[in-house]
């Protein structure tokens, strides 16, 4: 049992584009566009239990100029449709965004005057996780999907 | 002598029928004397309703029986005597107003304007009466049952 001489390894070779990903996928700083329902089960998924800050996503901003993922939690109607736009829009390259539960994915059960049918009628989305409201399990599914799309797109610098 | 009952023996000239609903006593007050209607149940010392719980409209537009198209309906307490009353004032769809009873109770000041916004009556007499869940580009009352369930309005994006 000698000392573990490190020397050899002090040094690893990577891509340029796979370590911009790995950082970027690892501190994730979410935004959560919470307005319904399915909030609870983003606090019960951001809660000691399930623990989001495994996945490096466990900090809050509530400046959309600080954040990198818009989570969009609940149904959003035509009168909130201008804000969340607004909301993205202030949000600084990169940036992703999630849509979390069914009535963000297409307008769930809603098929009225005042639903939006789907936020992806209004802002990009790059993941969707459905359910009425979707688990934590789920949720997690989602965000490492995402943390999988982020490490292997091209980084913009 | 139930609730209503002894209301009508007392205001006669202001109600026009009595009715129950699910036990509950019911007042079908008549349309052009509604706010001193309101007035004097509040005031008067045997009813002394101090509490307007909740105040909307009805749409009865498939319902052959009904004359009257809007139904607006009083939900009051006293909180002193501990009792309830409904009170329902019927309105023609050709002509949906009556006065406002926000100078009786300032919480019907927002209930009124959601009848507005959801069914279009019209409150005269209410200091500011105008949408309050529905943007004000909006165009109908979206409650009304000739108001097509699917019929959007966008701010922005697609009609869909
Ligand atoms: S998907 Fe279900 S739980 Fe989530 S906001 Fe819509 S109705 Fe609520």
């Amino acid at each position: 049992m000698g000392a573990v001489t490190v020397d050899k390894f002090s040094f690893m070779t990577t891509k340029l584009n796979d370590a911009i990903g790995w950082a970027r996928k690892f501190s994730i700083f979410q935004y959560p566009f919470v307005t319904a329902c399915c909030g609870m089960e983003y606090m019960a998924t951001a809660c000691a239990h399930y623990d989001v800050d495994r996945f490096g996503a466990g900090f809050p901003r509530f400046s959309p100029r600080q954040a990198d993922v818009l989570f969009v939690v609940g149904t959003i109607s035509h009168k909130m449709a201008p804000v969340l736009k607004r909301v993205y829009d202030q949000m600084c390259e990169p940036k992703w965004v999630v849509a979390f539960g069914v009535c963000t994915c297409t307008g769930g059960f809603y098929d009225n005057y005042a639903t939006v049918m789907g936020i992806d009628t209004i802002i990009p989305v790059d993941v969707y996780i459905p359910g009425c409201p979707p688990r934590p399990e789920n949720v997690l599914d989602g965000l490492m999907k995402l943390q999988d799309k982020i490490q292997n797109q091209k980084q913009e610098v | 002598m139930n609730l209503a009952e002894k209301v009508r023996q007392k205001y006669s000239a202001m109600v026009s029928d009595l009715a129950s609903n699910a036990g509950e006593p019911v007042v079908i007050a008549k349309k052009e004397s509604v706010k001193n209607f309101m007035a004097a149940l509040r005031a008067d010392s045997e009813f002394s309703f101090d509490l307007l719980m909740d105040l909307f409209a009805v749409d009865y537009l498939f319902w052959e029986e009904k004359e009257k198209r809007f139904e607006i309906i009083y939900n009051l307490y006293s909180l002193t005597k501990k009792h309830r009353l409904f009170i329902k004032v019927q309105v023609r769809e050709t002509d949906p107003t009556l006065d406002s009873v926000a100078g009786v109770w300032p919480a019907a000041d927002w209930y009124e304007r959601e009848a507005w916004d959801m069914f279009g009556i019209r409150f005269s007499g209410h200091p500011n009466l105008k949408r309050i869940l529905m943007y004000e580009s909006f165009k109908g009352h979206p409650l009304r049952k000739d108001y097509r369930y699917n019929e959007r309005q966008p701010i922005i994006g697609p009609l869909n």
